[in-house]
């Protein structure tokens, strides 16, 4: 069998929330042994978030297994040990996964892990070649240090929320945690070249991901715009600068919309031939992008004149077979029947113990020639912590279930 | 840390930043033009307003720290040419339509017979197949189908697009990503392969959790609400919309508005400023933070909340209500513009900011530093994008041209 890209890469995680899991994942995906640490008494609060899976029986409580939004982020193997940090055999236990560990990511504010004597400093003592990768809203120094970081926030903060609107009415966010899965690629990128540099060299590293500092890097032209020019970017609902007609249009159905994108000349000869060249589209200024850029909201009323006669699905099919861009405004439901989407197999449906069947297990956005992902459901807390002690940590059945008393795996 | 690797980049504005990306983190990245220059260079924005394609905003910001040559690919001499580099090189990137390099015999087979270790990365909006691969995929058109357009907007207007292009970039830095897992693989396989990095499975990831769960469970649909994202469910079991995003005295700000008994302590003392302020609270006053959420809350006092927290914002402006946030742990951002962020308190403690020298422009210019800091060297921006076939003669004397050879081929328009 063909060896995985990460085999053999031991990874130890204590992310919180999305960016570290998301990090992470494209490593675990491929191969690399991930191991979970969590406690129940301060769980990760997307274990908590909504929409949950209904409970089996009535009354039930939906506990810490049953968030959506925790299970369709986690979809890489792991393996999961519980371990509360309040007891000092934990921080013990921890430690020897540490000298196990190629990779420590963790995604808590700065303080979480100096206070426990494990930051850096403290991983280094247990194993110098160790890649610690932290990642916080804003970075382990400066002022703003300390503070949670959720990508709701982030989102503004990285402009994020300044790009999506019409001009004449207060933006609106693109997503509601854009960056979360903006930062992630950066983030793996620098593990990816931490542990191809520390197999080259043997050295390990520490990185430092700022979320802000990933986000920012998706937004150069228009912090280069605004230093030469002045121009802060201006909303323009759908419209594009240099391309009409431009933008979503009523469709047949109730809320069905379809984006079309005229990007040139030629392509506007095309659209005109494939919606029947009615006799609007014939006046001559239309035939260059300035003409039809001056005149683009009567372009826009008389192509959606025409769509509005169609379901979306149609208008798509017939303007990119004739070589014009357009598709469905999808929504939840076309999403999970989009035919490309599924030519990929990317809605992995997957058995849980506590959500039944559930579809939205993804793997990356990636697709190799040589490699497979492993998709799998994530890991329940502490679901491993026997097999971890035992059978990676050489630990005794009877220390195990000693420590467990004294409440080291609650 | 990744010196060791050389990345030939065939990409348009598309996926400029793959390139960038690895480039921040040491590889070797050529940027391969045709003669006379990319075309998205004659896209803006420009410096000075000044249409130049030496002067293109764009190409400055995804394409710095690249090498870049001149070389026509579809010319026999110039498929030769490449074919040497690529026995020089570990990775090619493209985002060219699909197909297309095949169809001049460059595809991952023809690249693979020369050397068997390169790895060819392609981004495009759909894939390289399924049934949407010859696609068009202007940005609008590939967010659309990635599901981030229909929850985006006003539900009295049409959902929207971002006014921005930068959607394919999500899956560009897919791309570098899936270019680092074929290298870590070539370590045990002892060759390269054909990776793939698809904007539209990216933007579904965004998707994943919020658009796709509720329809997991409840087969619900989730749809755009303005400035509001989740739905919250109040004393009477409607469904009830609190914004996101909030107007303030000089902008905007986002508030991530938590009401549960973790967040009681943020949630009195934001009441104990809005007081403050001269603002009646009103039955806010002796509302127990510490047990009641939403749920115990009616529709009229879910609006006065509403309302006494949005009278107060627009009293301050985003930098007040930084300066608050951060003293008191608040969950509240300002939605920074280009200004804000250049003088962002954060970033200039953290250095952030690089200047990079343009001496063509007699200038130099702010770019964001590194995606991440490390203690193994800086990662990030280093020096401005390439000029028009500025590393020819380094390029090409490595391969062993003349002087005379290099003129000869500039005379016929190869490089």
């Amino acid at each position: 069998m063909t060896k995985k890209p990460f085999e053999g890469v031991k990874i130890v995680q204590l992310c919180w929330a999305g960016v570290g899991i998301y990090t992470l994942n494209y490593l675990s995906h491929y191969g690399a042994t991930t191991i979970r640490v969590e406690t129940a008494t301060r769980p990760d609060p997307v274990r908590l978030f909504a929409p949950f899976a209904p409970t089996n029986k009535e009354g039930e409580p939906v506990g810490l297994e049953r968030s959506a939004f925790f299970s369709i982020t986690h979809t890489a193997p792991e393996l999961g040990i519980s371990l509360n940090f309040k007891q000092p055999e934990a921080i013990e236990i921890f430690k020897k996964l540490v000298a196990w560990a190629d990779v420590v990511g963790e995604g808590f504010p700065t303080g979480v892990m100096d206070k426990l004597g494990l930051d850096y400093e403290g991983l280094k003592q247990v194993n110098p070649e160790i890649i610690m990768f932290r990642t916080c809203g804003y970075g382990h120094t400066g002022p703003m240090a300390d503070q949670p970081g959720f990508g709701s926030i982030l989102t503004a903060v990285t402009m994020m929320d300044t790009i999506t609107g019409w001009p004449d009415r207060p933006p609106v966010p693109p997503s509601t945690y854009y960056t979360d899965q903006l930062s992630p690629m950066y983030g793996s990128l620098a593990i990816m070249a931490a542990l191809d540099y520390k197999r080259r060299t043997g050295k390990g590293q520490y990185i430092d991901h700022a979320q802000i500092e990933a986000g920012l890097n998706y937004m150069t032209p228009l912090i280069l715009d605004y230093q030469t020019n002045g121009r802060e970017l201006a909303l323009k609902g759908n419209k594009c600068d240099y391309a009409a007609p431009h933008g979503v249009y009523r469709c047949k159905g109730v809320d069905r919309w379809v984006a079309i994108a005229v990007m040139n000349d030629e392509e506007w000869q095309i659209f005109v031939k494939a919606i029947g060249s009615p006799e609007w589209a014939k006046k001559p200024e239309y035939s260059t992008a300035p003409g039809r850029i001056a005149d683009s909201d009567e372009l826009d009323r008389r192509v959606e004149e025409w769509t509005a006669n169609y379901p979306p699905e149609q208008v798509q099919k017939l303007l990119q077979k004739a070589g014009v861009g357009a598709g469905v405004v999808a929504n939840a439901k076309d999403l999970d029947e989009d035919p490309q989407l599924n030519h990929y197999n990317f809605y992995r449906e997957l058995e849980h113990p506590y959500m039944d069947k559930l579809r939205y297990y993804h793997p990356d956005p990636i697709k190799l020639s040589n490699a497979e992902p492993d998709v799998q459901r994530p890991v329940l807390l502490g679901e491993h912590t026997d097999h971890i002690c035992t059978e990676i940590l050489g630990m005794t059945q009877e220390e195990v279930d000693g420590l467990r008393k004294k409440g080291v795996f609650d | 840390m990744l010196s060791c690797y050389r990345v030939l980049d065939l990409t348009d504005d598309k996926a400029f930043i793959c390139g960038r990306a690895l480039s921040d983190f040491g590889a070797e990245v050529i940027k391969i033009e045709k003669p006379g220059g990319d075309a998205s260079r004659l896209k803006g924005p420009f410096y000075k307003d000044e249409v130049d394609p030496e002067k293109n905003l764009t190409w400055f910001a995804f394409n710095s720290n690249k090498k870049g040559i001149t070389l026509d690919i579809t010319t026999p001499t110039g498929k030769e040419l490449f074919l040497k580099l690529i026995k020089t090189a570990d990775v090619v990137i493209e985002s060219y339509a699909v197909g297309y390099l095949e169809s001049i015999g460059l595809g991952y087979k023809d690249l693979s017979k020369v050397n068997p270790r390169i790895i060819l990365t392609s981004i495009s909006g759909f894939g390289q197949e399924g049934p949407y691969k010859d696609y068009k995929d202007p940005d609008i058109v590939v967010r659309a189908l990635g599901g981030l357009i229909y929850t985006a907007g006003y539900d009295d207007r049409p959902p929207l697009g971002v006014s921005y292009e930068h959607t394919h970039y999500l899956g560009a830095m897919n791309g570098a990503v899936g270019t680092m897992i074929a290298l870590a693989q070539r370590v045990h396989i002892g060759q390269g392969q054909h990776v793939e990095g698809i904007t539209q499975q990216a933007l579904d990831i965004v998707c994943s959790a919020e658009i796709e769960g509720p329809y997991a469970f409840f087969g619900e649909i989730p749809k755009r609400h303005g400035r509001a994202r989740a739905a919250v469910t109040l004393k009477d079991g409607s469904t009830y919309y609190n914004p996101l995003l909030w107007s303030c005295k000089d902008g905007f700000i986002a508030l991530n508005l938590l009401l549960n008994p973790a967040s009681a302590r943020n949630n009195l003392s934001m009441m104990e400023y809005i007081k403050r302020d001269g603002i009646d609270i009103g039955s806010f006053e002796n509302w127990d933070w510490q047990t009641k959420s939403w749920e115990d809350m009616s529709r009229g006092e879910a609006d006065k909340l509403m309302e006494v927290l949005g009278e107060f914002f627009m009293n301050h402006t985003k930098d007040e209500l930084l300066a608050l946030a951060t003293e008191n742990r608040f969950q509240l951002g300002p939605c920074n513009n280009a200004g804000d962020v250049l003088k962002y308190p954060q970033l200039n403690a953290r250095n952030f900011w690089k200047d990079i020298e343009h001496p063509e422009l007699g200038t130099s210019l702010k770019y964001p530093g590194g995606a991440v800091v490390t203690t193994q060297g800086y990662v990030g921006i280093k020096r401005r994008a390439p000029l028009i076939g500025e590393h020819n003669d380094e390029i090409y004397k490595e391969l062993g041209l003349t002087s005379v050879e290099i003129q000869d081929l500039k005379d016929k328009k190869v490089i």
